[in-house]
């Protein structure tokens, strides 16, 4: 048990009545790389929601390294070591990069309750050296994000979970907008992690990036789990029957 | 600072492209309307606009003039600073000139002597006998106290109540008016203290306003706060999900504005040795119209305690030009109604093309 780093049990979430997502049950190990695929509207991005405590779940529990956890909000979330590339990507448009990676969790000259005074020097140099570390090539670091390319802005937000040292990274969709030498230099940062044994919870259409970075892939379909599948006992063919609902594992069956 | 520190990942960065900071076009925006009024007076009023061309050959510039401008400036200034975080975190506060009135009805009722600088009696205090000649501190702090709680009212509709800012704050510029109306039913506080009047005389305001001024800068520009603010206004989810716990904020960012529009009310009532139920009519527009003209963007984001500055700079020269140019108050309120319109429309075209850009 204790090499799960996630497992969730009957995770649930309704919007009024809308069942986004519907008793999931999904477990990930410490250095698992994870993908998570579905059609649009499937509950993906309704699940890591759930889990990152961006909302609060309708039910359902989450154990995450070890224990039974019940975050009260995303900083929580953070700081116990989820980090997270949402979807719709949480950056600050007005601010340049170290404010971006640094969002949330400034580094200080001093501390004075709200009005702890920034050490830009510092942040600037751990903000290089993690950008660095990625492989992401920004022209300019002081740069408001609102004047970079998707690309740029994406990889702003990737870079900021590996600044800092996850128990767990989720990305949703993070290619999905990108170019393809935009998507390798992604693609790149995902295998550094792999490399550096840090679990990582991937959504994603993209059936060959799917199966030349994770382990196992997850199906959803409908707000349900309908599929869990070793990658070597898969294909790709197996893979879309079930985002389509042409097919549904046995041990899932009343899900579909 | 070394190349690396820019260029990254083999990318060429080029320091010539670089963005010229939007507070150095605000600024030649200034002198160009500086200009354009010395060229005016000296083609239709025969005078100059900003030097000296009296018979006192002491002073290059006219200092008169420039002395009413930043006086002029100062106390709405003031004002003008807490509305600039206001919007650059998304919001906007419509209520800053009737907290502005209501507390200084407030503070001028705590400021009350017994006798008046030509010696007459106070013989109708407002609260009583027992509260003049109070301490100089009893006045100040209940009326930064009235304008926190002001604030916060406002911030608390605004991120519990979810009320748009534009809606609660209405609420309160019409409550707080009614509040300043209600104290006196409309009698002007006199017979203040020689020490409460000391507070907005000669360039006193001016000097607090400098000051209130830099403080703001420091807070905005290098603090958690500061960074927040703008974190909001630029994407209130983005700044959620990174942990920042926006109600909380929108409260202290509201209060903050709330004090600063009651450090203008004691300032102004000071300066004029009376509390009158009018005051502050309308300087909510003039603050928003400040910051505006000084680059801060009504979407929220973007812009700076400079830019506010020199933009109350811009609107004070404006003001003190027509009255040089010797053209009808009405005049001046058109081109009130006009600049605050032109800012506005700069701002979105701005916002467009930031936009087109990227
Ligand atoms: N905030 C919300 N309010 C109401 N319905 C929502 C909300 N967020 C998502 N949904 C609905 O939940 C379902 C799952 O959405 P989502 O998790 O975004 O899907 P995916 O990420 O797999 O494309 C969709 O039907 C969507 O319309
Ligand atoms: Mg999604």
């Amino acid at each position: 048990m204790s090499d799960i780093i996630l497992k969730t049990e009957g995770l649930t979430k309704h919007y009024g009545g809308v069942q986004a997502l519907e008793g999931a049950n999904f477990e990930i190990r410490k250095g698992e790389h994870v993908a998570i695929m579905g059609d649009n509207g499937a509950g993906k991005s309704t699940f890591v929601r759930q889990i990152t405590a961006v909302e609060q779940r309708t039910a359902g529990k989450v154990w995450f390294d070890g224990e039974e956890v019940d975050f009260k909000g995303p900083l929580e979330a953070r700081e116990a070591g989820i980090e997270t590339v949402f979807q719709n990507l949480a950056l600050a448009d007005a601010l340049n990069v170290p404010d971006n990676l640094f969002l949330g969790r400034e580094i200080f000259k001093f501390k004075l309750g709200p009005f702890s005074v920034l050490d830009y020097k510092a942040m600037r140099e751990k903000t290089l050296a993690s950008l660095e570390k990625t492989g992401v090539k920004i022209p300019n670091i002081n740069n408001a994000i609102s004047n970079m390319s998707g690309g740029q802005r994406q990889c702003v937000a990737i870079a900021r979970t590996a600044t800092f040292h996850s128990k767990l990274t989720i990305m949703d969709e993070p290619t999905a907008a990108l170019g393809v030498q935009e998507t390798a230099q992604v693609e790149n940062i995902i295998r550094t992690l792999k490399e550096a044994g840090e679990p990582l919870i991937l959504i994603s259409h993209n059936m060959r990036q799917v199966f030349d970075l994770v382990d196992r892939i997850v199906v959803f379909r409908r707000g349900k789990i309908v599929a869990n599948l070793r990658k070597e006992e898969t294909s790709g063919e197996d893979v879309v029957s079930y985002i389509t609902g042409a097919k549904t594992a046995p041990e899932y069956a009343e899900n579909a | 600072m070394s190349a690396s520190q820019h260029g990254l990942g083999g990318l060429k960065y080029d320091p010539k492209k670089r963005h010229r900071p939007p507070e150095l076009n605000v600024f030649f925006a200034l002198i160009l309307i500086v200009g354009a009024f010395e060229v005016l007076g000296r083609l239709f009023v025969g005078d100059s606009f900003l030097f000296n061309t009296r018979d006192r050959v002491d002073t290059l510039f006219n200092e008169p003039r420039l002395k009413i401008i930043v006086l002029q400036v100062a106390i709405i200034g003031i004002i003008a600073l807490g509305v600039t975080q206001v919007i650059i975190s998304g919001g906007i506060d419509l209520s800053s000139g009737s907290i502005v009135g209501a507390v200084a009805m407030i503070a001028t009722a705590f400021a009350q002597a017994s006798v008046n600088q030509y010696g007459m009696d106070n013989l109708k205090p407002i609260l009583g006998e027992a509260y003049l000649n109070l301490p100089l501190i009893v006045p100040i702090v209940v009326g930064l106290f009235a304008g926190l709680v002001a604030g916060v009212v406002n911030g608390a509709l605004i991120a519990y109540a979810k009320i748009p800012p534009f809606i609660a704050t209405l609420g309160m510029m019409l409550f707080a008016r009614g509040v300043a109306n209600w104290t006196t039913k409309g009698v002007p506080i006199s017979y203040l203290q020689e020490s409460y009047a000391e507070i907005g005389a000669g360039m006193n305001p001016v000097f607090i306003f400098i000051a209130l001024a830099v403080l703001m800068h420091f807070l905005l520009r290098y603090t958690k706060y500061g960074k927040h603010t703008y974190a909001i206004g630029s994407n209130e989810q983005a700044a959620r999900m990174s942990g920042i716990e926006v109600e909380r904020l929108k409260v202290l960012i509201y209060a903050i504005a709330g004090i600063l529009s009651a450090v203008a009310a004691i300032v102004m009532s000071s300066k004029a040795l009376t509390g009158q139920s009018g005051m502050g009519l309308m300087y909510e527009l003039d603050a928003i119209a400040m910051a505006v003209i000084g680059g801060v963007s009504l979407a929220g984001g973007r812009g700076s305690i400079l830019g506010t500055c020199i933009g109350a700079l811009i609107y004070g020269v404006i003001i003190s030009g027509f009255t040089f140019l010797k053209l009808d108050a009405f005049y001046q309120e058109m081109a009130k109604g006009a600049i605050i319109v032109g800012a506005v429309v700069l701002d979105q075209w701005r916002a467009r093309k930031q936009a087109a850009k990227s």
